[in-house]
């Protein structure tokens, strides 16, 4: 009998110690994919659409999410941005502390003045950032472990490129990977998460 | 429904004609009906945008190309995710739509590729486009429509596969 109510006692502490344990992880895991102390990913200098070299330490206070793409892709990119907007939208007055970062994998056709203007279309303050040569595309990729690929169609080229969105808190470390098919609600959630975290 | 013109092959229909004694028939309805086609705006300076519409085939066809006055080069490309990549291409053999199936064209998926744009694309054009099939029996089709053109900055469809993409490895 005294042996049947220790047993007992066991299993409610277990339980208790895996409910407590849940509720822990509960509140400390993300939607995306959790990549903080990631080795990769620590910064860029790279020109934007003013040609103003840019870095992470420019946007401290902010939620930054970084996305690597190219603007003459119909589909993926576009999707990109305008599940952003749709964060900031969902983000209320607490947008104003989350920035959009596209570096172009596609140096050589998004020029500045068509970059401005393809971001402008979405959100005036998405910042576009043109690697200036192959080289610094090159480096910036391999720094950001990102893999971009340019590939012939029929009548010019399309690029291949890694999808994912990298997002640095507020202090500019790298946090989370949020991957392409992920939605803007879990996203803005992310974000707002981030943002909340003790300075 | 979109209003669009569908004009057969002639010399087919003649060769067929005269071989099979009854040919693709002619059909009470044409044999794909397109709805809802869209293109997506674009800035100057930007080259190339998609084509988005969903067809339904009749009879058996495949989707081999196009033509718009907007650009000098139409392409049937798709886009899928490979892991966490993104790839998009050229299908060297057109889309292939099965009697009575609808296929949709949507982001995220199939897409015609508007390539080569010499200005940019604007909400509140209509761009016309001719959608070009050939069926089983080697006859050609041509569809025309007309697409409206949707903002850049809209949402597509969200994606529907679940489960998250591998991120990068640490």
């Amino acid at each position: 009998m005294g042996r049947f109510i220790g047993a007992l006692r066991r299993i409610i502490w277990v339980l208790l110690c895996a409910v407590v344990l849940s509720a822990c992880s509960d509140r400390a895991s993300f939607h995306a994919q959790e990549i903080t102390g990631a080795e990769f990913g620590r910064d860029f200098a790279l020109p934007d659409t003013e040609g103003q070299v840019r870095r992470l330490a420019d946007f401290r206070g902010e939620v930054v999410a970084l996305y690597f793409g190219f603007i003459q892709c119909p589909d993926v990119c576009p999707t990109a941005l305008a599940r952003a907007v749709e964060v900031k939208r969902l983000l209320g007055a607490q947008g104003e502390r989350f920035r959009v970062v596209f570096i172009t994998v596609d140096p050589e056709r998004d020029r500045p003045g068509v970059v401005r203007a393809y971001l402008d279309a979405f959100d005036p303050t998405f910042v576009g950032l043109i690697p200036p040569d192959a080289a610094t595309l090159e480096a910036t990729a391999k720094a950001f472990r990102v893999f971009y690929r340019k590939v012939p169609t029929g009548a010019s080229y399309t690029m291949d490129h890694t999808a994912t969105t990298f997002v640095y808190d507020p202090k500019g470390k790298l946090r989370l990977a949020v991957p392409h098919a992920m939605g803007a609600t879990q996203f803005a959630e992310d974000v707002a998460r981030l943002l909340a975290e003790a300075p | 429904m979109t209003r669009f013109v569908v004009r057969r092959n002639l010399l087919a229909w003649l060769v067929v004609g005269a071989v099979a004694g009854v040919t693709a028939t002619a059909h009470a309805q044409a044999p794909v009906t397109i709805t809802d086609p869209w293109v997506r705006a674009t800035v100057p300076g930007q080259k190339a945008t998609g084509a988005f519409l969903q067809i339904t085939a009749h009879e058996a066809v495949t989707l081999v190309g196009g033509k718009t006055p907007v650009a000098p080069v139409v392409e049937i490309h798709e886009m899928k995710m490979v892991g966490d990549r993104m790839q998009m291409r050229a299908l060297p053999n057109g889309l292939a739509i099965g009697a009575g199936q609808t296929v949709a064209l949507e982001p995220g998926g199939y897409h015609v590729m508007l390539i080569d744009l010499p200005k940019a694309v604007e909400v509140g054009q209509k761009v016309p486009l001719t959608l070009t099939f050939t069926t089983t029996n080697g006859e050609r089709l041509d569809v025309d429509i007309e697409a409206e053109v949707r903002p850049l900055g809209r949402m597509g469809r969200p994606m529907s596969h679940g489960g998250l993409g591998h991120g990068p490895q640490r």
